[in-house]
């Protein structure tokens, strides 16, 4: 018998453990922190189709993935959805539907429930119909409420996703009552990662330390009273922590995401970066991509990092932090993110924060994620792009475990 | 039916139970059992698997104990304690339940 129940991170032995399959840009939302790429309307490749996404399955699986992410944009935006899903399950997969709830119902539901689908992922924003119908662009708050109710009573288990920024910090307590009252099982408050829209509307979405400190009051408390009845994740925004997060467990370490057009990717942002190529599974097997890809070899092991890293004792802790805010931070990708305190850097997060909270500084509407936007800042050369989960909590929380 | 209340150690009596929104599995790529649930993998070891396996709202502890014994023959002592320490961590962890 082994001593203890210790538990240690598992490394993934080099398998993509997480494939994310980014089935479409297209969203009838508007979030304005959306970490989809901001040229997302650009002319571009088709979206894969149903062919090819099982293709990409099943690769997956002959590399070694467990956990299999449906997103976009809106996922169910894509009719062939429960026939991938029963395609996946087949293959084994534990797999995840993260939506807006936008689009679902109780037949979809059902459809989803059948083909095998494991769990759902759903945001909210606001514990307030007027404020999120305002925040996303769409009446979407009754829908959600309604969507919640159903997933439930299908029995699926429901980790409700909520984006957290200034609008919304002060919600904390009423969000928390209202997932109660639906019976979630997991709450996740994911303070928002700046990338992509989010960070087009940095100045205007980034809560001050004391929001975020009353925060993290209310949901201690919460943990306290609700016991094992629901886990609240929260996740720190890496500005206030002074050290980088341990971004997708290291770049091309156990994360492989897929584009709608097929491109492969370490995380959803990293079309952020300027310089890389991203081939397309297209073009490429998965196996190719993930083990011999030029952009997947590029920040793996410590060869890469500036001498700050190298020499830090926590490089196997955290890798270095995040080279997609490393690149929009710095402009080098290979530089230690800025959010950690040992950066040369460092300075520009506690610029961005002060910038954010000027005495006089006049507030700015909120820049919508449409298609109009898009096309303008694609324009103004802001972005590259990135891809994200659609609901801007970025890859924060990677749980993989070894006991 | 599951422990809300400041949880206790586990008695010769309890039953426990896998949490519903954990799915349990042998997966041939890892050569283990592994636990997954929404967006989280857990690779368990074999002494782990074997309890979890066991962990089915029939078994008593004391139950498991005997075929962990059984399993593990040469040191009752040691697996009882074994035993005893992964359920309160697993519990803990959320992975399983005790029955009320």
């Amino acid at each position: 018998m082994p001593k203890d129940g210790s538990v240690v991170r598992l490394d993934g032995q080099g398998k993509p453990l997480w494939l994310v399959l980014e089935l479409t840009y297209r969203c009838p939302l508007k979030c304005p922190w959306c970490s989809n790429p901001v040229d997302y309307a650009r002319d571009g490749e088709a979206e894969l189709s149903t062919a090819e996404w099982k293709r990409v399955m099943r690769e997956g699986r002959e590399l070694g993935a467990l956990q299999l992410g449906f997103t976009g944009g809106e996922p169910l935006l894509r009719d062939d959805l429960e026939e991938l899903v029963a395609d996946a399950s087949a293959l084994g997969y534990y797999t995840n539907l993260i939506t807006s709830g936008v689009g679902l119902t109780e037949e979809r539901l059902a459809a989803l429930k059948a083909a095998g689908l494991n769990q759902i992922q759903l945001s909210l924003q606001s514990s307030d119909r007027e404020l999120t119908d305002t925040l996303v662009g769409a009446r979407a708050f009754d829908l959600k409420l309604k969507v919640a109710h159903q997933i439930k009573a299908q029995g699926f288990p429901m980790v409700l996703n909520v984006p957290v920024f200034r609008h919304n910090i002060g919600q904390v307590a009423d969000i928390l009552a209202l997932a109660e009252q639906i019976g979630v099982d997991y709450l996740e408050f994911a303070n928002i990662q700046y990338y992509n829209w989010a960070m087009v509307n940095r100045d205007e979405l980034l809560p001050t330390r004391e929001q975020i400190a009353a925060a993290e009051r209310e949901v201690q408390a919460a943990r306290e009273r609700l016991g094992d009845r629901m886990t609240i994740y929260f996740v720190i925004p890496d500005y206030y922590e002074g050290r980088p997060k341990a971004c997708m467990n290291g770049w091309g370490s156990i994360h492989l995401t897929i584009a709608p057009d097929g491109a492969a990717m370490p995380c959803q942002e990293a079309r952020i970066i300027q310089g890389l190529e991203f081939p397309t599974v297209r073009d490429n097997s998965l196996a190719w991509l993930w083990n011999e890809s030029p952009t997947f070899e590029k920040f793996r092991g410590d060869a890469w990092m500036s001498p700050t890293c190298r020499s830090c004792d926590e490089k196997e802790k955290d890798f270095g932090g995040c080279r997609c805010q490393a690149f929009l931070m710095t402009g080098d990708a290979a530089n230690t993110d800025p959010a950690c305190s040992r950066s040369p850097h460092h300075h520009l997060i506690g610029e961005a924060i002060a910038r954010a909270h000027a005495p006089g500084r006049k507030v700015q509407p909120l820049v919508m994620r449409n298609d109009g936007n898009s096309r303008r800042l694609a324009q103004g050369g802001q972005g590259g792009g990135g891809a994200g989960t659609g609901c801007g909590s970025g890859a924060a929380r990677v749980e993989v475990d070894h006991v | 039916m599951t422990d809300i209340t400041a949880p206790s150690p586990p008695a010769a009596g309890d039953r426990y139970v896998l949490n519903p929104m954990y799915l349990f599995r042998w997966e041939p790529t890892q050569d283990a059992h592994v636990l997954l649930y929404p967006e989280g993998i857990v690779k368990l070891n074999q002494t782990a698997g074997d309890i979890i396996a066991r962990c089915d709202g029939h078994r008593t502890v004391a139950d498991l104990v005997g075929e962990l014994q059984q399993r593990y023959p040469g040191d009752d002592e040691r697996v009882t304690e074994g035993v005893y320490k992964f359920l309160e961590v697993f519990r803990a962890k959320g992975w399983i339940r005790r029955q009320a």
